[in-house]
């Protein structure tokens, strides 16, 4: 046993084999009606698109297209269900679907996950450990609130808005849907729900799962479509509250459109949160959440630590761990079980962040990715690092919704805030120091909704989620949540 | 302060202590500043880190590779008062045919055990390439004065052991006299030499569960490193918990770092309450992912083990027949 | 003997804590409720409503870093400045708003126990709408209210006093810096309520009233990028002014928007918690617990 370092390989490399999850689990129909009134309707002018596998390009299924007829009637329905039935049942006995709905959540938890990652590319790992137990966390929490919310601190009396018109986004499709339905049933709204165009099959799934928890119709509608069916709910007349997911550009227009209305909304919108590394950090775990807060779902994350800000004195220490960390992420195939990084999305957003990156190489910052083998099919880009980034380069101001990560630098506490602060987002943010009363300056001077101080991306029902500035208003989860679906 | 990683050329102290770290030992005082001054550790982002590493699914292949390679590893132990010399033969016999049905199956990489067993299983063992370990230094509590310590180590040198697994004075580190631990591990080190030159190999066993947190380990880790010993140990078996996988763990980070500052390479050995096939691989994907491949080697990486063993040979032969096995299969010692 | 001649005051902006007349130089004639001439009023311009929001964007990191028990004692300070220049306020009232002596009285009163409700909310509010969220992880999890920052507000343009300081003191009490816009034909008390706020350890900027019609300056408000919130209120019954434009303006960096009603509110009806908690953000921290 030299003690010196052995340049040696061990006999064989510990390569892991393939660990895919069985794809048999899940039942993908050749073609899905909308969802109004508790069935599995044609839309009415019997438009269709396709939704593919961003893994391979592989087409899944036919989707209807909702046009704003289907939409009239998807809210007819929901108001129908709201005045005849669902404003009529006392909250104990609402709660009790919901908590239906969240235990089948659970009995058809491997199949919700695995459905997720074909359709949306992520990894099964992720699916399996975060969105799917998260999503039936919701329904669970929120259940519990039914018949409690005289106690929300909102008023001896609250009242449900009525319809809510909900529009969310395709990096978390089963969780942003449950982040919607399951606050506003609990607080006794009917919902009228459009996933994103190229993530629908779970939300699909979740209404056959109103149908297996025997939900009244017309209680929750799904209708698929793209932006126009989105801009017909937002619009529709019918509907008395909006909530939305998704970019700051599509909720400008949103606030736009129920200007002069009585319509609520809440907005839940872009981001570029820093995450702060001090000198004094636990450092591997710092690695660790720098890596989780970017890389996590592809980047795919509104409130990703996007911007790493490291405190100068210890950057190429950090970089260089991180670096090494990055090397061992595995990017491939979202249904193998060892897969950290999976397909993004879409071609749209692969083109978008290609676009930002090469903006970035021009602009001087240095690109950095570890080696690692694409799939040759599919929408790939590997985990991204830019160093030598300032606050003038556009990818340290735009969002770029991708496995981008761009590194600056700072000096001491104040600097660090005011560049974490530059930015009309303020979505989250972190902070990585063991000092106890740094952490808390820090988190009081952070303009942004959420602060993660030694650990990243963690979510919870109890939790409330939601931005200051451009990153949207209202606040989802918690007793915070209940707020956007009372009055 | 985080320790820089920069490469450094490996001069080195008397001790073996590379220059930049000899400062670091040089008195008491700055000792404690330099193990005060490493990282910090998380507890909750490094459980969660050590968690996500056992969700990998290690199949087929892999699998193979990774069950032969940790029977290569296993330090099978017998640490018992009722220890005999017939239990020691039959343990050092299945050290070295650990699946008697199966000739392809590799022996394990030593059998540790009290040092008034060391000439038992030597005679057993002769020059086959498994290793007698025995544990010394008043093992398990280290609660005896340093010069019995001592002569508990050269005892065992003498009887023949290859490698020495000392037990470090949790007192002394708890109570904050690094200097003493350090320059402890540093006699018990010299007192491993033989008459020829050579020297038995030294694992220094922390005893985690004691030491509580992942800071102290961390801590103790460096300590460890820069008094020269080989390995760096989890416990000693007799406390719980044992070895866990997020303190191995760090102790990996800690070699990891330490070779990316010295160039010098420590391994690393969990002890104690892994038992099972699918526990051994988690470590191992650790190893893999955390400190390297170079680690992968049971030069670097050891179990110290007993049941364990049996679970990697059932393990194996389920890869290799397709049929589920049961203990009546394999041998009991 | 001849008739003492009174010495009249001029009412100006009050902007940054000083007491400017418009930039523009131009100014307006307001009358009492039944045409008489009261005074020339300072017009305030764009430029005035975008000083006023550099003034208030200058002001919220200091005030909002205030300890909430300070900003309470401010708020009560401002009542009790204001209950010491009552009959100032009873007269500047009724002339503004016309009416009885006795409900000029009431405005004024209820006007000061407004104050003083608002400034007790100061370290309390957080309490009530902030707390710990019990995470299913080891984290340790909590959420606080924090001020939204510059808010604009269209001060109601019945209401001259009660009205403006039913909208002004629940933002300013939790540590935003406004931008108000006050009454466009009774701006009078507004003017009169700044000597109040330049003496009652206000700090300058927190508080920035511009009088005028709001055609100018609510659309300059509406439409500026630093200002983080806009109070519509005052939108309801203003000449001039398109709240629903306002609103599309204000969408633009995603103000927090409190729409007008349709009829002024009933001022003298209990405030309850909306109109602070339109102008927070909630922000959650987590933590982890290990040792």
């Amino acid at each position: 046993m030299a003690t010196k370092k052995t340049t040696s390989s061990p006999a064989a490399a510990f390569e892991y084999a393939p660990a895919p999850e069985s794809r048999a689990i899940v039942d993908i129909k050749s073609s899905y009606g909308l969802f109004i009134n508790g069935e599995f309707v044609d839309p009415t002018d019997g438009t269709t698109f396709k939704t593919i596998s961003p893994a391979t390009e592989e087409v899944l299924a036919e989707v209807s297209e909702a046009s704003a007829e289907d939409v009239d009637l998807a809210v007819k329905a929901a108001r129908r269900a709201y005045t005849r039935v669902w404003s009529r049942m006392s909250g104990r006995e609402r709660g009790k679907y919901l908590f239906r709905i969240a235990r089948i959540l659970q009995e058809r938890g491997r199949e919700l996950a695995v459905l997720e990652s074909i359709d949306n590319g992520k990894p099964i790992k992720e699916s399996r450990d975060v969105d799917v137990p998260l999503a039936a966390a919701h329904f669970f929490y929120y259940a519990g609130w039914a018949d409690k919310l005289e106690y929300a601190g909102l008023g001896p009396d609250p009242k449900a808005h009525g319809v809510a018109g909900q529009v969310i986004p395709w990096n978390f499709p089963l969780l942003m849907l449950s982040w919607k339905i399951a606050p506003a049933l609990a607080a006794g709204n009917t919902v009228v729900l459009k996933p994103a165009e190229t993530t629908p099959l779970t939300a699909l799934l979740f209404a056959e799962i109103c149908q297996q928890a025997d939900l009244p119709p017309g209680v929750v509608n799904i209708v698929t479509g793209a932006g126009e069916t989105g801009r017909a709910i937002v619009a529709h007349p019918d509907v008395d509250k909006v909530a939305f997911t998704g970019s700051t550009e599509v909720g400008r227009m949103i606030a736009k459109t129920v200007a002069g209305t009585d319509k609520k909304v809440t907005l839940e919108l872009g981001g570029k949160a820093a995450n702060i590394v001090f000198d004094d950090a636990p450092v591997d775990q710092a690695v660790e959440g720098i890596v989780n807060g970017i890389f996590f779902n592809q980047g795919h994350v509104c409130c990703a630590g996007s911007r790493l800000l490291v405190q100068e004195s210890v950057a190429d220490e950090v970089l260089e761990r991180l670096k090494r960390r990055m090397s061992t992420l595995r990017v491939g195939d979202p249904l193998d079980k060892n897969t950290d990084v999976g397909a993004i999305n879409s071609a749209e957003q692969l083109a978008k962040i290609k676009e930002l990156s090469d903006i970035g190489e021009a602009e001087g910052a240095g690109r950095w990715s570890p080696a690692c083998e694409l799939p040759t099919h599919g929408f790939w880009f590997p985990p991204t690092v830019f160093t030598g980034v300032s606050q003038a380069h556009r990818i340290a101001r735009e969002e770029i919704f991708g496995p981008v990560l761009s590194v600056l630098t700072f000096r001491t506490p104040a600097e660090a805030v005011e560049k974490a602060n530059n930015t009309p987002f303020g979505l989250s943010a972190g902070v990585w120091t063991d000092k106890g009363s740094r952490i808390l300056w820090m988190a009081d001077q952070l303009r942004a909704g959420v602060v993660w101080a030694n650990t990243f991306n963690k979510f919870d029902p109890t939790s409330p989620f939601g931005g200051y500035k451009e990153s949207g208003y209202g606040r989802e989860g918690g007793r915070h949540g209940l707020e956007a679906y009372l009055k | 302060m985080l320790v820089r990683v920069t490469t450094l050329s490996s001069t080195t102290s008397s001790y073996g202590v590379p220059a930049d770290l000899a400062e670091a030992t040089s008195s008491d005082s700055s000792l404690r500043r330099f193990l005060h001054g490493l990282p910090g550790v998380d507890q909750v982002g490094a459980e969660a880190r050590a968690a996500s590493l056992g969700t990998r699914s290690i199949k087929t292949t892999a699998k193979a590779f990774a069950l032969d390679l940790a029977v290569r590893m296993v330090d099978l132990t017998t640490l018992e008062g009722q220890d005999t010399p017939g239990k020691v033969r039959a343990l050092a016999s299945k050290a070295l045919r650990p699946d008697p049905a199966d000739p392809t199956c590799p022996q394990v990489a030593a059998v540790c055990v009290y040092p008034d067993m060391v000439a038992t299983a030597k005679e057993v063992l002769g020059d086959s390439g498994v290793n007698v370990a025995a544990v010394a230094t008043a093992f398990p509590s280290g609660r005896a004065a340093r010069d019995i310590k001592l002569m508990d180590t050269q005892d065992a040198v003498e009887a023949g052991a290859d490698e020495i697994d000392m037990v470090i004075d949790r007192g002394a580190f708890l109570a904050g006299r690094y200097m003493q631990v350090f320059e402890e591990i540093v006699a018990v080190r010299e007192a491993c030499a033989r008459p020829d030159g050579s020297t038995a190999h030294l694992k220094v066993i922390f005893e985690t569960g004691e030491l509580q947190t992942y800071d102290n380990v961390r801590r103790a880790s460096w300590l460890a490193m820069m008094a020269g010993g080989h390995f760096i140990k989890t416990s000693t078996g007799k406390v719980q918990p044992a070895a866990t996988l997020p303190v191995t763990m760090v102790m990996l980070e800690a070699v990891r770092d330490y070779r990316e500052l010295t160039g010098q390479m420590v391994g690393v050995k969990p002890a104690g309450g892994i038992r099972t096939a699918k526990d051994a691989i988690k470590y191992l994907v650790t190893v893999n992912e955390v400190a390297g491949q170079d680690w992968l080697d049971p030069d670097w990486f050891r179990f110290g083990a007993s049941t364990l063993l049996n679970d990697l040979l059932m393990q194996r032969t389920k890869m290799r027949t397709g049929r589920y096995s049961g203990p009546d299969y394999f041998t009991l010692d | 003997m001849s008739t003492r001649i009174d010495v009249r005051k001029t009412y100006k902006l009050y902007i940054g804590g000083a007491f400017p007349r418009s930039e523009s130089g131009r100014s307006y004639v307001v009358e009492d409720s039944k045409g008489t001439f009261l005074a020339n009023a300072s017009y305030a311009s764009r430029k005035d409503a975008r000083d006023a929001v550099v003034a208030a964007r200058k002001a919220f990191g200091g005030w909002s870093a205030r300890t909430p028990y300070n900003r309470g004692q401010v708020v009560y300070r401002i009542a009790e400045v204001l209950e010491g220049r009552r009959a100032q306020f009873v007269d500047e009232v009724q002339r503004s708003e016309g009416g009885t002596k006795r409900q000029a009285e009431a405005a004024v009163d209820e006007s000061v126990d407004r104050l003083v409700w608002y400034a007790g909310w100061a370290d309390k509010l957080a309490q009530v709408v902030g707390g710990t969220n019990p995470v299913a992880a080891p984290y340790f999890n909590f959420s606080v209210p924090e001020p939204t920052g510059v808010v604009a507000v269209l001060a109601p343009q019945q209401s001259s006093l009660l009205g403006l300081v039913s909208v002004v003191a629940p933002v300013i009490v939790t540590g935003n810096t406004v931008v108000v816009a006050t009454s466009a034909t009774r701006p009078l008390p507004a003017i009169t309520l700044s000597e109040v706020l330049a003496t009652s350890d206000v700090p300058g900027g927190v508080v920035n009233v511009l009088t005028g019609a709001l055609g100018d300056t609510a659309p300059t408000l509406a439409s500026h990028m630093d200002v983080n919130a806009i109070d519509l209120t005052g939108a309801a019954g203003a000449e001039g002014v398109d709240p629903t434009a306002l609103e599309v303006a204000a969408a633009e960096n995603l103000k927090r928007v409190v729409r007008a009603a349709a009829e002024e509110p009933d001022w003298t009806e209990a405030p309850g918690l909306d109109r602070m908690t339109a102008f927070l953000e909630t922000k959650t921290v987590w933590h982890p617990v290990g040792i």
